[in-house]
């Protein structure tokens, strides 16, 4: 009795131990960046791990720089647009995909894995040119396009596989009822699927606003930069004299939106996974 | 599309009204589907094969940055070539040949790390705790911050001089001297191996913890009744009922690790010891405006990670669900 009790409570403070390691690990070099960059300069290069005193010149100096400010709302715009796009076009080809037999459905759930798999490099000649011949070039149109290559395929491998998870019952009752795909998939799947879609959804939103390659190659001047690529750009008077202050705030600063995007929906994400069922 | 008369055959009770109407909502749904698969059709068409295609063709020529139009045709040249006495071209650069062997050596090791973490930190959020929401939330910061800017918060810590994580180090007493993490040239692989597992861990952790989640009870609570050790539930249980999801996470992961560009663009740059095909292939095209040298490169990049696909798709087919 006494050794079940020991070894219960050694199980315990191991799993607190290992829950604390994970906490730090994940959260610790986030909270590195916050202190970083409210350090004023004369105190950079000294390593605390307390704040003793808040100073906001690093955040005042990239605010104050305009091609900054433009990047976050070029950031804002093409996030947003891909995302829309990917959902729009992933909900109706999921449906097709996964709640309809017919001829060629591998074939096309093939292809589409066939593309998640192209590495950007390789087909980073060809879309220049698409991108020059369509006049996109240093546009926001240019990486809304071409991000399309890997937000599409995978939006709809994942919300093929949710629809394919929802009982067939609920679409038989549409049927019988004379609806049209359309409509079945407006008012049968949609509020369904939400869940599936804003996890989607996100997950495009970030890659969008993560990506960086094509964000560099595609865009010349400092007006149609995107964020990930006026980060990586900025520079001091060397390679060794980085200005790691101002690097910190906006690393912060592009950041903190999406962490909280993240708390709010991460409920969301992971219960949305297991949710959806015939109710009544 | 199977007959509509075997579709109907079974309903040998009901009236042929019925069996009408089931094969013209079936036909009227093929059709839809159609429809509703062309502008995702096109879309992947015009961003992914056309270029791909173009690409493939841009290779084979001696085509530049400014000018891509005007390329003359040179066969294989880019990839290999007999001049003077001496082979030249792709296949003979030791530089292409290192950035493979990178490119592989980064993708095994860093996804292997990040499925094995990945899976012991959704087991741990699996289990019932208190604050349990707080650290599933702690757990996907890394997975929500930009790439470029994860890169950028590692540079700083890995700093070779005011670095965290020498000063910890030597704190510690592990190390007597500081160490230059992106600079030296044993240590920078690891260092881009450090921020990338750090980086997806998350996203592996976020699907395994969705299959998880979907997982009946009632194995469980017979396990348990039966007195059998966690352990071998997990392997014998939880480990072949999640495989699905995670041969989806390992896809995933894999092409992207196969692939990876901005992880070591921003942290060692050009630097030929982290050097991945990826690198390669943009310093030829953009840097040096070689589209023709710089397209052979890619399309063996292509290549190569068609190859891993081909290989993978063999191995996970049945578990993947695509023939179902």
């Amino acid at each position: 009795m006494n050794q079940y009790q020991l070894i219960k409570l050694a199980k315990q403070l191991g799993k607190w131990a290992l829950i604390a390691v994970v906490m730090v690990y994940a959260i610790f070099p986030f909270y590195y960046a916050v202190i970083t960059s409210l350090k004023p300069s004369s105190e950079l290069f000294q390593v605390d791990f307390w704040l003793s005193s808040v100073d906001f010149s690093n955040y005042i100096q990239i605010f104050t720089q305009k091609s900054f400010v433009r990047a976050i709302f070029n950031s804002i715009f093409i996030s947003l647009s891909v995302v829309f796009i990917a959902l729009l076009l992933g909900i109706t080809a999921s449906y097709a995909l996964g709640r309809v037999r017919f001829r060629g459905r591998t074939t096309v759930m093939l292809t589409l894995l066939g593309v998640s798999m192209f590495p950007q490099v390789a087909v980073l000649s060809g879309l220049f040119e698409v991108i020059r011949t369509l006049n996109l070039y240093n546009n926001p149109g240019g990486l809304i396009l071409s991000y399309t290559i890997f937000t599409l395929p995978f939006t709809v491998w994942v919300l093929t596989t949710f629809m394919r998870q929802l009982p067939m019952e609920l679409e038989e009752a549409a049927i019988m009822d004379g609806a049209t795909p359309w409509e079945t998939i407006i008012k049968v799947f949609l509020p369904l699927m939400w869940p599936a879609m804003a996890t989607t959804g996100l997950l495009a939103f970030i890659a969008a606003w993560n990506e960086f390659l094509f964000a560099l190659t595609f865009t010349l001047t400092d007006d149609q930069r995107t964020v990930p690529v006026a980060i990586a750009l900025i520079s001091g008077g060397s390679q060794h004299e980085l200005p790691w202050g101002p690097i910190m705030a906006a690393s912060v600063t592009v950041t903190v939106p999406l962490v909280i995007l993240v708390m709010i929906f991460q409920r969301r994400i992971v219960s949305g996974l297991t949710a959806g069922a015939v109710k009544g | 599309m199977s007959t509509p008369a075997t579709e109907s055959a079974p309903q040998t009770g009901r009236s042929t009204k019925a069996g009408y109407r089931g094969t013209k909502v079936r036909r009227q749904r093929v059709r839809a589907a159609w429809t509703f698969l062309t502008p995702m059709l096109v879309a992947l068409v015009l961003v992914a094969g056309w270029p791909l295609l173009r690409t493939f063709y841009l290779s084979l020529t001696d085509a530049s940055l400014s000018d891509t139009a005007g390329a003359a045709w040179i066969g294989f040249e880019n990839y290999l070539v007999y001049d003077n006495g001496a082979w030249y071209g792709l296949l003979t650069d030791p530089v292409w040949w290192n950035s493979v062997w990178n490119t592989v050596y980064f993708s095994l090791v860093s996804v292997s790390l990040e499925v094995v973490f990945g899976i012991i930190v959704a087991l741990l959020l699996n289990a019932e705790f208190k604050g349990r929401m707080l650290v599933r939330a702690a757990v996907l910061i890394p997975w929500a911050i930009p790439t470029i800017v994860s890169a950028k918060m590692w540079a700083w810590m890995l700093n070779d001089q005011f670095g965290i994580i020498n000063h910890l180090l030597m704190t510690l007493g592990l190390i007597d001297a500081p160490l230059a993490w992106t600079a030296d040239a044993d240590l920078s692989m690891w260092a881009v191996i450090m921020v990338d597992v750090w980086k997806t861990i998350p996203f592996v952790a976020l699907l395994v913890l969705a299959a998880l989640q979907m997982l009946p009870k009632d194995c469980y609570e017979a396990a348990e009744v039966d007195g059998i050790h966690p352990v071998k539930v997990f392997f014998r249980v939880t480990l072949p009922l999640i495989t699905p999801a995670l041969l989806v996470a390992v896809i995933f992961r894999l092409l992207d690790a196969l692939r990876v560009f901005d992880v070591i663009y921003v942290l060692t740059s050009n630097s030929t010891s982290t050097m991945t095909m990826s690198i390669y292939a943009r310093q030829q095209l953009v840097e040096f405006q070689d589209v023709g040298y710089g397209s052979a490169a890619s399309t063996l990049l292509f290549l190569i990670i068609a190859l891993a696909v081909v290989i993978y798709l063999y191995l996970g087919r049945r578990q993947l669900g695509v023939d179902q």
